[in-house]
């Protein structure tokens, strides 16, 4: 090997517009799909009420999930107790905040938070203390939250104030500004903006990426999976409490729907399942164009076996068209 | 005064020792060395130095106090920095942002590969940038983090020789500070031109610190080599004039069944060579000359970039391992669970590869399989006992059913990458007589060892490849591990001038 030849293949810079493309094109790529269901989406008679309201509706608990799921797997994990966790804080939050004020309801939530947080590091806690594998863990920790979930409300019921729920379904400042969607915003800056760039969120992404090279650079390589979890937890928290909001009861089996739509809504925003690559924002997009193709199809009157085909083939679609374009740029 | 002082340190894993008992002294404001030949127990040492592995025994003091080095992060803390051979950089992340996971400012670091005269896009994703750049990063982080001590794992290997002049400078600079630079190479001239002292290992033991500016390359070479293989060399040297005539009387080699021609893959640059039916030609290199990416291609793993492989007289250009087999040709790895079934009995790990023979959809003939594979295992003295699950067999059991896999579905030639690696003295001896007779019945064998003793017993003739290119052909018996040593470092034009 010559030393000219290794200078050479340095990259040069490139423009960085088209860095920017290549390393969000992914995520970019999401959006203008949600864009175009939203266009096609107006051009169906037949939906109801301010459509970005209910949609926001819909998708709240999803993209939350899609988070919780997110920030697991770019760590190196998954996790398959996200669905229980969810009907966990559902069923808590709705059986004991139907007699509370808004204020106590509001402060019970944010236990209700911590709770969830602290749930996902004991998750992560044993992932690293047994050594077994985070999809074995995280498998038996799905039943075990849904067991608490189902002895704390056998069937559904429960509920919360009004002034609570219209956190979910109503609209702030204009009725085009649903308040779950500021919500979600909000829960994405002060939950993951900060850490993103800062080291506790490059520790996330180096111990899914190489997690030999993370140790080496000091990385604390336990301590950042418990927290992956932990975080994973807090968003699991936040989406419990939206489906509380939005559906305005508790149910016992509302979540088993979240576990797998999460991981896919995960895969679909750009997430890579080895770990370390990805973000939430492609994630959150993601969740919404999951529930708005669902919502498509009901409303074109697709029968609703052959709407979740639909949706499998969409995802395998999408995933293979990102792969190949993927090699594509290795090629190059 | 000395500022690293390491005693009697030691590390075992299970049954096997990667670090005997060994000793390292290194002074402040020195540049040392340490040296040894694969398996000696330099990167365990290192390891161990750096916290990224455990002793088990010993004591390591820094400036006379006692350390116990726990975690990379807390050797980072008390001074001992290492740059390994792979870097240890996250691939997904940005330049920068690796930098900032390990708690360093990124300035800080720009500037230190600015006096090394390079200049990095601190944006770009580091498993975009190249092997040899992101080594110079890895370097410049351990830089930034001003250690006392800088451990260099081999850093040089591969790497480009304007590039390594500046590792070279940075070491310099570093002993003008009055701090010390831990240097490990396989490259026996930078030794001599850049360390103050050197610690030669041998089997997980220190065997000797020498000065290599005064006893130079030979001194280092005998402490490598042991007081034995120092007497054999000599008796060597006697029977180097007969030996060609041995090799040229050896009444079975054949035709040739494999002829490589300019071979390029990897870190291969061109290698030309051929192998005929009853010889074992040996392949000696130590690690990364490209002798993995030369087995890869033989056995259809990997693509060639370029040059030919001609199968008795056929062109041969794999795109599969199954073209490989196909033709005869049939690899024994070292890892022997990356060919095993190892939850799998002895027998249907014999078998699978015959499943490539049968008619692809035809029942199996369970008589005629059986037969075969007693056969094999009779042949291999294969100890049977565990033999329901492969992975409870011992090492050199495994090995053996990753060789009587191919005795009993028929190969040509047997690609040998390591074979006796991790297994005891009596089971290589087997191996050895088992390759010989394999040979004499007119099999064509290609042997490669990380073991040097190897070679004379077990080859015909044997190639030294250093920098993907061959350098030296012995005879077998011609093979001792003195020139083996010399034509493997890349010595040979200057010994022969």
């Amino acid at each position: 090997m010559t030393s000219s030849a290794a200078l050479e293949a340095r990259p040069r810079g490139g423009p960085s517009a088209g860095r920017l493309a290549r390393r969000h094109g992914w995520t970019v790529g999401v959006y203008v799909l949600l864009l175009l269901l939203l266009l096609y989406w107006q051009t169906i008679p037949a939906h109801w009420g301010s459509f970005d309201v209910q949609l926001a509706i819909d998708a709240l608990p999803l993209a939350f999930a899609a988070m919780a799921q997110s920030v697991v797997i770019i760590s190196g994990g998954i996790d398959l107790s996200v669905g229980s966790l969810i009907s966990l804080v559902n069923v808590v939050s709705a059986k004991y905040m139907i007699d509370m004020g808004f204020r106590n309801a509001l402060l019970f939530g944010a236990l209700l938070l911590l709770g969830s947080a602290a749930a996902g590091a004991f998750t992560g806690s044993l992932i690293v203390l047994t050594r077994v594998p985070d999809i074995v863990v995280t498998l038996a920790m799905l039943f075990v939250w849904a067991g608490l979930a189902l002895e704390i409300l056998q069937i559904p019921g429960g509920g919360a104030p009004a002034q609570y729920l219209q956190l979910g379904t109503g609209h702030w400042w204009s009725q085009w500004i649903p308040s779950g969607l500021v919500i979600l915003l909000l829960a994405y800056a002060i939950f993951w903006l900060p850490l993103r760039w800062a080291r506790p969120g490059l520790a996330l992404y180096s111990i899914g990426s190489n997690r030999n090279a993370a140790y080496l650079s000091g990385v604390g390589v336990a301590r950042t999976r418990i927290f992956a979890y932990a975080l994973g937890g807090l968003f699991c928290g936040l989406a419990g409490l939206s489906l509380s909001a939005t559906s305005g009861i508790g149910d016992p089996s509302a979540g088993q729907y979240y576990t797998l739509n999460s991981v896919a809504a995960a895969v679909l925003g750009g997430v890579l399942l080895i770990g370390g690559v990805g973000g939430l924002i492609g994630p959150i997009a993601a969740a919404f164009v999951v529930t708005l193709v669902k919502t498509i199809l009901i409303l074109k009157g697709v029968d609703q076996n052959w709407a979740q085909v639909i949706q499998g083939t969409l995802i395998i679609v999408v995933v293979m068209i990102g792969g190949l374009a993927i090699r594509q740029r290795r090629r190059t | 005064m000395s500022l690293l002082e390491a005693r009697e340190v030691g590390k075992r894993y299970g049954p096997v020792v990667a670090l005997e008992s060994a000793n390292l002294s290194v002074d402040a404001g020195e540049v040392h060395a340490l040296l040894g030949a694969n398996g000696a127990g330099k990167s365990t040492f290192v390891k161990i130095l750096t916290g990224v592995i455990q002793r088990d025994g010993g004591s390591v003091e820094l400036r006379g106090k006692p350390v116990r080095v726990s975690s990379p992060s807390q050797a980072a803390r008390i001074g001992l920095a290492p740059v390994f051979q792979d870097p240890a950089l996250v691939p997904d992340l940005t330049v920068a942002q690796n930098i900032r996971l390990t708690g360093l400012a990124v300035e800080e670091v720009r500037q230190r590969l600015r006096t090394m005269d390079i200049e990095i896009d601190f944006s770009e994703q580091a498993g975009d940038v190249p092997l040899p750049l992101l080594r110079m990063i890895d370097l410049a982080r351990a830089m930034a983090r001003d250690p006392q001590l800088l451990l260099l794992d081999e850093i040089t290997a591969a790497l480009p020789s304007d590039l390594a002049e500046r590792v070279f400078t940075v070491m310099e600079d570093w002993r003008r500070r009055g701090r010390s630079v831990l240097f490990i190479t396989h490259r026996l001239a930078e030794v001599i031109a850049m360390c103050d002292r050197a610690t030669v290992l041998r089997d997980g033991r220190d065997v000797g610190t020498v000065i290599p500016r005064e006893g130079g390359e030979r001194q280092i070479v005998e402490h490598m080599l042991g007081p034995e293989a120092a007497t054999a060399e000599a008796h060597a040297a006697e029977v180097d004039e007969t030996a060609p005539v041995a090799v040229d009387a050896a009444p079975n080699v054949g035709a040739i069944t494999v002829e490589v021609s300019d071979l390029r893959v990897g870190s291969l640059a061109g290698v030309s060579f051929s192998l005929r039916a009853g010889e074992i030609l040996g392949i000696a290199a130590l690690e990364g000359q490209g002798q993995d990416d030369l087995f890869a291609v033989l056995a259809g793993e990997r693509r060639a970039e370029g040059g030919e492989i001609n199968v008795a007289g056929k062109a041969l250009r794999p795109r599969h391992p199954y073209d490989a087999i196909r033709s005869g040709l049939v690899l024994v790895p070292a890892d022997r669970l990356l060919a095993l079934l190892p939850q799998r009995s002895v027998r249907e790990n014999i078998a699978a590869p015959r499943y490539n023979r049968i008619g692809r959809w035809g029942p199996i003939n369970p008589r005629e399989e059986s037969r075969r594979v007693s056969t094999a295992i009779e042949a291999l003295q294969i100890d049977t006992r565990a033999q329901g699950q492969v992975r409870r067999l011992s090492g050199g059991n495994q090995q053996k059913v990753t060789i009587a896999r191919w005795l009993a579905s028929g190969f040509q030639t047997l690609l040998c990458f390591d074979p006796t690696r991790g297994i005891d003295v009596g089971t290589k001896r087997q191996i050895y007589t088992l390759l010989r007779r394999l040979a004499d019945d007119g099999a064509a064998i290609l042997f490669f060892s990380s073991e040097l003793s190897e070679f004379p017993l077990v080859c015909d003739r044997v190639l030294t490849l250093f920098g993907g290119r061959i350098t030296d052909e012995l005879a077998g018996e011609g093979a001792d591990e003195a020139s083996l040593l010399r034509a493997m470092h890349g010595l040979v034009e200057e010994v022969t001038a």
